[in-house]
């Protein structure tokens, strides 16, 4: 069973009821660490070394953060300045974190349907997210398509119950293995067939 | 032999060293343990003081002279204005009960009434140099029972002066003439009548206020301006024996002028300077009154009728102490003030030699009244420390917690129970920060009259000692969740950290220290959540004073969490090997030596020992090394 690391991030999470409602569904199960970055590091001070020890231990990093601005909360971007270190992450003695799988779990206001070039966004979420894939792919990793809860400002708690439990069975594909060619080019990895919730 | 001044000072020395050590040791006062000495040393122990004792007395009342002088300067002036109507109403609410209930006793037993009269007055008068001494040993000068104290007891340092006048008048008229020569302490005054008496006082009182304004401030601004230290010890008892002497002349209570002295220097740039160097000496002139006082229990007399005499101290301690009660009761205080107040005035003072010995000169007295007298003065003056013992381990424990207000909490406050130990300039600014999430901590404080403050607050709040279980546990520390201990007192914050970790251990402790001394206390004794009031803050004025010169302030900021992870690391560290116990003459050496080795640890470290982010000099070298391999 592979070993999952969930890097959480979330400035206020007490008010966030999304991420409240996946984190707390997914606390406790096997073999997955959740790291909440804003209880570890409420003074931006990343201790880089221990950081650096829990990514080795783990197979699968998931970025779970609110898509705030098109992009993560500041603490993340600080985490990813301060942990993926030259020769340690990426340049030429940089390995530590090939082969490992990688994706992000993000929560937007907007709907799916306004992340489009005709959208008031302008882009979709896959293009936003263009620079943690590179981030992935320059430390050697495997990019897999995000899981989105999209439209948290309007959707109803059965919606969210809904997003609840497919967060939940895709941490347990990911433990016992996706590859890529599950996905066939899917822009969220929501709409994998297993996750069809009826 | 016994006359040599050498021998004399070695005998009382070293029976102050001896004794005082070992009353410290067994947790008592040191009141008590200079009195042992005294009666140790005394001429019915062993013998090595005899006569010479009373004069000992009287030259060692310059110790309570000095200490009223101290604590005049610690009292701003419009600060004992307000005082007057508790100097005046607790004042003369005690002297006249006592004298009143005193009479009546004596009367029914029989004496003259000029006889009863004296020894009323007497009497009515406590122990300042006894009083004070352990209130300020204590710390419970700023409580309402030590000002209440301080009120009564300045009371009759001037009421002292109408008796030593009326004195003279209850003796036959033929014998005041003769009187007068014998007078030890004769005086402009005894002539005049008694109105013209209390001009005298009201004028010498504002010399005092003229002489300290116009004439100290300029001579000690002068003195200091020569930068010879000693000259300024020697302006220092200057102006002590100055106005005692004035005082002296017009008849007054020196220790009255010393205060009046203090009061009106007290806003001077010299307060401290004064208060520094009279400190020591004052403690131990107080301390060879006691010991005098010791020495001067006459155990013949004792022996000749112990139970008259037993009797009537038990009597007088116990009118005196009823008299107390009331006041304090007419004055409103709260029942654990009450207690403190009736026991610690209880005893009759020293300014009862000075009355009965004048009194014996002036005939009033018989020689067997007076010795009797003096011997209950004494031994109510030794018993006083004894009995305030009683009152704190048995009494108190038993009331003074049950006076808390109970308010009801909100949900938080219930489930998560904290109560917070020291509401001071530290406790309370955690007190409010707690507050404004909505946690209102159980506060456990010493001073009674902020308690009454943060009553009014509506905060819940115990007056007391919180090293004491029954307190805390009236605090509810079996449903606490977490106990901060926010004192700078490190012997208190060992207490209580340790009955909480014996009886409660599920309680988790937060404790605030002053220093790293005081933090490898608490580490040693298995504490981990120690705050160092000296850690941050200092860091963050260094960080300010680099940032002025240069430097960047995320960059200090980053180095700033660095050093205190750092010295959290290195303090624990050195908790193991910092064995320092109780040996005051090594921690200062060992102090420095650890200092040394903390900055040199620091050098060793360089600089700035900095990581690489945001640095990219460090990849363009590595990437030009492996372009030219390549």
């Amino acid at each position: 069973m592979k070993k999952i690391l969930i890097i959480f991030s979330h400035p206020k999470l007490e008010k966030s009821r999304a991420n409240r409602t996946l984190i707390e569904h997914i606390r406790g199960k096997d073999q997955v660490t959740i790291h909440d970055l804003y209880e570890e590091y409420p003074d931006f001070h990343i201790d880089v070394p221990r950081e650096q020890k829990l990514l080795e231990e783990h197979d699968i990093i998931i970025w779970h953060h609110p898509f705030y601005w098109y992009s993560c909360p500041p603490l993340m971007k600080q985490w990813i300045d301060m942990v993926l270190e030259f020769n340690w992450a990426y340049g030429p003695k940089g390995k530590a974190l090939h082969n490992k799988i990688c994706l992000n779990a993000i929560t937007t206001g907007g709907s799916k349907e306004v992340y489009c070039s005709a959208g008031y966004n302008s882009f979709t979420v896959e293009q936003f997210l263009r620079p943690f894939e590179q981030t992935s792919n320059l430390c050697g990793m495997t990019y897999f398509p995000p899981f989105a809860v999209m439209g948290t400002h309007s959707i109803s708690d059965d919606v969210l119950h809904n997003y609840k439990i497919s967060y939940g069975k895709l941490i347990d594909l990911l433990q016992t293995g996706l590859s890529l060619q599950d996905f066939k080019k899917l822009s969220f990895i929501n709409d994998i067939p297993q996750l069809k919730t009826s | 032999m016994t006359g040599s001044l050498l021998f004399m000072a070695i005998v009382f020395l070293a029976g102050a060293i001896i004794c005082v050590s070992i009353a410290k040791r067994l947790g008592l006062s040191s009141v008590i343990g200079y009195l042992l000495a005294g009666i140790l040393i005394g001429p019915y122990v062993l013998g090595f003081i005899g006569e010479e004792g009373d004069d000992i007395l009287h030259f060692a009342e310059f110790g309570v002279v000095m200490m009223l002088f101290l604590i005049g300067l610690e009292i701003d002036p419009k600060n004992f204005w307000n005082m007057r109507k508790t100097i005046i109403g607790m004042g003369g609410i005690q002297v006249g009960g006592t004298m009143l209930l005193s009479f009546l006793l004596f009367s029914l037993l029989g004496f003259d009434w000029e006889v009863t009269l004296v020894i009323s007055m007497a009497i009515a008068l406590s122990s300042t140099a006894i009083a004070m001494q352990t209130i300020k040993e204590k710390g419970l000068m700023p409580t309402t029972f030590g000002t209440s104290a301080f009120s009564i007891l300045l009371f009759q340092d001037i009421i002292v002066i109408f008796m030593i006048g009326a004195m003279p008048l209850l003796a036959n008229t033929g014998n005041t003439t003769e009187a007068n020569n014998h007078n030890t302490s004769a005086n402009l005054m005894d002539s005049l009548p008694l109105g013209l008496q209390t001009l005298a006082i009201i004028s010498s009182v504002a010399v005092i206020i003229v002489l300290g304004r116009f004439i100290i401030v300029p001579m000690l601004r002068k003195v200091a301006k020569t930068g010879v230290r000693e000259l300024l010890i020697a302006a220092a008892f200057l102006i002590v024996f100055g106005i005692s002497f004035i005082m002296e002349l017009v008849g007054l209570s020196p220790a009255l002028g010393a205060f009046l002295g203090g009061v009106v220097l007290s806003n001077s740039e010299f307060k401290h300077e004064l208060e520094s160097t009279l400190e020591p000496f004052k403690n131990l002139l107080l301390g060879l009154f006691f010991m005098a006082v010791g020495a001067s229990i006459n155990f013949i007399v004792i022996a000749k009728s112990p139970l008259t005499i037993g009797g009537l101290l038990l009597a007088i301690i116990l009118l005196k102490a009823l008299v107390l009660y009331i006041t304090a009761q007419v004055f409103k205080l709260k029942l654990d003030q009450k207690l403190l107040l009736t026991f610690s005035l209880a005893q009759v003072g020293e300014f009862a030699f000075v009355l009965l010995s004048f009194a014996f000169s002036l005939h009033i007295l018989e020689q067997e009244q007076m010795d009797i007298m003096l011997v209950i003065t004494a031994l109510s003056m030794a018993l006083t420390p004894i009995i305030s013992i009683l009152n704190e381990r048995v009494i108190l424990p038993k009331v003074g917690t049950k006076q808390s207000i109970k308010r009801p909490m909100d949900h938080i406050a219930k489930s998560h129970k904290i109560i917070l130990v020291g509401f001071g300039h530290f406790g309370s600014t955690v007190g409010r920060f707690l507050r404004s999430h909505g946690i209102e901590a159980t506060i456990l404080d010493q001073d009674s009259n902020r308690v009454d403050f943060l009553r009014k607050m509506g905060f819940e709040v115990y007056y007391g000692d919180a090293t004491r279980i029954d307190l805390l546990e009236s605090a509810g520390i079996a449903e606490a969740k977490i106990i901060i201990v926010a004192t700078n007192k490190i012997n208190v914050s060992k207490a209580i950290s340790k009955i909480v970790k014996d009886k409660y251990p599920h309680v988790e402790m937060v404790i605030r220290t002053k220093n790293r001394y005081d933090a490898y206390e608490l580490l040693n004794l298995g504490h981990e959540n120690i705050y160092r009031e000296s850690l941050e803050t200092s860091l963050a004025l260094a960080s300010e004073v680099l940032h002025k010169i240069g430097f960047r302030k995320y960059t200090l900021k980053r180095q700033v969490k660095n050093f205190i992870k750092y010295d959290e690391t290195s303090l624990r560290r050195l908790a193991k090997t910092s064995k320092r116990g109780d040996d005051y003459i090594f921690k200062a050496r060992k102090e420095l030596q650890e200092q040394e080795e903390l900055l040199g640890a620091d050098f060793k470290r360089g600089i700035v020992d900095f990581d690489k982010h945001w640095d990219s000099e460090h990849i363009r070298k590595a990437l030009e090394n492996s372009n030219t391999k390549m």
